[in-house]
């Protein structure tokens, strides 16, 4: 009884505070501009059939693709598992559904041991992959310290839950060989049974291996549940409704600012009178909340995989770019701007921004929009349009372009072309042959 | 364009000829590569000549958003006080951005890319690669512009204009989505590039040796600009060509 009720009351306070930190999460999306994302709903559950769910993205590497495969589709089908673990602590059963389910139960388990054998390899092979292969993508100028140390965490917790799992079921085997108390003779064993040889034989100890692991695990899993805010493992969640607010427009169309059209009319026709909207706002992007809150959702997904900067040509050719960390100053600002708001209320302004603060111009500056880092995310993330807003900042907000782009500006203002031409040669490749 | 207003004709189709390709020189050659193409399946077609402005697309991709739209809704008046309906571009970027960006602004048209039209001539059969150079043999690859590729999905139609040459067409390491960006997009092309280790068209050059081909097949002014300097800054003026898609077709049909 007394075990219940301890289960009861820390399955309660994971669940809340859970709850509470995703909620936190939530209002720092939410204090983004608007975005409309509502329409065309068949083709968005389509594309987050494919994109999240089928995880069509992943296989241009099919090595990860297949490691990763293993690990996603484990935790998917091992919450079954761990919904068993939760009836059997609140209600102080033991492998409820063994008697119902007879001898399904025992494939079942036999399939949960298999796939914690894989989860367990794959998450072994990505360790080495980071901490001894040493992938140029992981160990990008952004990835060092707690990104660094967060991906390793995230591994380790995976190999902890499903070794502790393993042990679990290996010490339950023996005691049903040993016609041991309530453990009734139930499920198939296929991985852990190997253990048996492992443990010891005697009744107590193995009992005590049992229930240690059975809490360990389940204590496991309720703390990772609370890590997630905390770190890019977010992304197992975040990566539906990511998907699903996708951008569905073709990638070489950047939005025409709406506040814009209405000046440029006035300009054009003084007759025009724009709609007056509430507020005016600020052109393009300085701080976090300049962005819409599909662009800080992204934040949050972000895995920190760097597909998109292992692509970018910037990167690749040693400029400071990095669309990832584009993402990642991008989810640390809104985080920080969020924790300001909680400490110090609303109005509270730290004089920090996204732009200089977190993302310097030299970084602004060297993308060619090729949409290749958009292109590479597994899961939907769109760095450039970050970068085109704080752009837009830089160029119509303080006028800061690079001396050679306003150049341009001022030929194409003049002469209708980004060189110093005269319009009135337009047609001289016509004579020239 | 005004002249034919002026007798009262309409064209089948407006050829954008783009700001490289009318004051560009070696983009002109591609703009007069276009023109013999058209000519010679007899489509009837026009230019804005003098009353052609900037798309924008340099504005907008380096945030000048005010810039882009005056740009735009000045195009938009001339094409619209014209009634142009369809329009070939000859450069991507002047594809992406009348296709997709002006309609948001009230520009509304049908629009292609030189690529996408010799395809269809292919298909139709008014091409047929006879009469000209031969480029059996040789290796031909080709280079996807983003603005084309990724930026609008288009990489086939450039490839069947290869494909019909009997040439033998190489991929190189990072092609169609995977490509690799010339360098130039995103207004680079009217900077220097910030600092790095190497410039990005020279990157694009290890793809371009280690595909072996003779010719590399360009569908993009800027791309053209920036592949010929990489050819040049490795010295191999002499064994790789760089030629636009319409060049290309142009010489394979003795145009
Ligand atoms: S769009 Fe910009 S950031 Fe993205 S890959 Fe291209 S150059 Fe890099
Ligand atoms: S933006 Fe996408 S590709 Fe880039 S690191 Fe994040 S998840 Fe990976």
């Amino acid at each position: 009884m007394i075990t219940q009720i301890l289960f009861i009351i820390i399955l309660a306070a994971a669940v809340y505070l859970f709850s509470k930190n995703a909620a936190k999460v939530r209002r720092n999306i939410l204090l983004g501009r608007p975005a409309d994302r509502s329409d065309n709903p068949a083709l968005r559950w389509k594309t987050m059939a494919k994109i999240a769910l089928g995880q069509t993205k992943m296989v241009k590497r099919p090595f990860a693709a297949v490691m990763h495969f293993f690990i996603y589709v484990g935790f998917i089908i091992i919450n079954l598992e761990v919904m068993e673990i939760m009836i059997d602590g609140i209600f102080g059963s033991h492998r409820i559904f063994a008697k119902p389910l007879g001898s399904l139960y025992g494939l079942l388990i036999g399939g949960f041991e298999i796939l914690a054998l894989l989860v367990l390899t794959a998450c072994v092979v990505f360790l080495c992959r980071r901490n001894i292969a040493h992938l140029k993508r992981f160990s990008g100028a952004e990835m060092t310290k707690w990104p660094k140390s967060d991906a390793n965490y995230i591994l380790i917790i995976e190999i902890l839950l499903m070794t502790a799992f393993l042990t679990m079921n290996a010490a339950d085997h023996k005691l049903q060989l040993l016609n041991f108390g309530h453990y009734v003779k139930a499920g198939s064993f296929p991985v852990s049974s190997f253990l048996d040889p492992l443990l010891p034989n005697s009744a107590a100890a193995l009992e005590m291996i049992e229930r240690g692991c059975w809490w360990f695990h389940i204590i496991g899993i309720l703390a990772f549940l609370n890590y997630l805010p905390y770190s890019k493992h977010f992304h197992i969640l975040l990566a539906f409704p990511n998907t699903y607010y996708s951008n569905l427009h073709l990638k070489g169309e950047f939005t025409n600012m709406a506040s814009v059209t209405g000046e440029v009319k006035a300009m054009l026709d003084p007759s025009f009178v724009p709609e007056i909207t509430a507020e005016p706002q600020r052109f393009g992007a300085k701080d976090v909340t300049d962005l819409t809150w599909k662009n800080l959702m992204e934040a949050y997904t972000c895995t920190e995989c760097g597909r998109c900067t292992s692509v970018c040509p910037a990167n690749i050719t040693g400029k400071l770019l990095s669309p990832r960390k584009i993402m990642m100053d991008t989810r640390d600002r809104i985080t920080e701007v969020g924790n300001n708001i909680d400490k110090h209320g609303k109005d509270y302004s730290d004089d920090k921004t996204l732009l200089d603060n977190y993302i310097t111009r030299e970084e602004l500056w060297a993308c060619t929009t090729c949409n290749a880092c958009v292109d590479a995310c597994p899961v939907n993330i769109n760095p450039l349009e970050i970068i085109t807003e704080m752009r837009r900042y830089v160029v119509m907000e303080e006028s800061q372009a690079p001396a050679s782009l306003n150049n341009m500006f001022g030929n194409m203002e003049n002469n209708g072309a980004p060189w110093k031409y005269s319009p009135a040669d337009r047609l001289n490749w016509v004579k020239e042959s | 364009m005004a002249e034919m207003a002026a007798e009262g004709k309409q064209p089948e189709i407006l050829f954008w000829v783009g700001c490289a390709g009318s004051f560009d020189e070696r983009a002109q050659r591609i703009t007069r590569a276009i023109c013999k193409i058209l000519n010679h399946v007899g489509i009837s077609f026009a230019v804005l000549g003098t009353e052609e402005s900037c798309t924008g697309d340099p504005a907008k991709r380096a945030g000048n958003e005010f810039l882009f739209q005056m740009q735009a809704m000045a195009n938009i008046q001339v094409l619209d006080a014209y009634q142009i309906k369809k329009i070939v571009t000859g450069c991507p970027h002047c594809f992406n951005t009348i296709k997709n960006e002006y309609p948001g602004l009230g520009g509304n048209y049908e629009v292609i890319h030189h690529s996408q039209l010799i395809q269809q001539l292919i298909d139709e059969g008014k091409l047929k690669a006879e009469g000209g150079e031969s480029f059996k043999g040789k290796k031909i690859t080709y280079h996807d512009p983003c603005y084309l590729g990724r930026g609008n999905n288009v990489y086939e139609a450039p490839r069947k204009a290869l494909e019909i040459l009997d040439a033998d067409l190489v991929e190189m390491k990072r092609c169609k989505s995977n490509g690799l960006c010339c360098g130039a997009g995103g207004a680079q092309m009217f900077k220097e590039p910030e600092k790095g280790i190497k410039d990005i068209n020279l990157e694009r050059m290890t793809d371009i040796l280690e595909s072996q081909a003779t010719v590399v097949a360009a569908a993009c002014p800027f791309c053209m600009t920036m592949l010929r300097d990489g050819v040049k800054h490795e010295n191999k003026e002499q064994e790789i060509e760089v030629l636009d898609i319409a060049e290309i077709t142009v010489r394979a049909n003795g145009l």
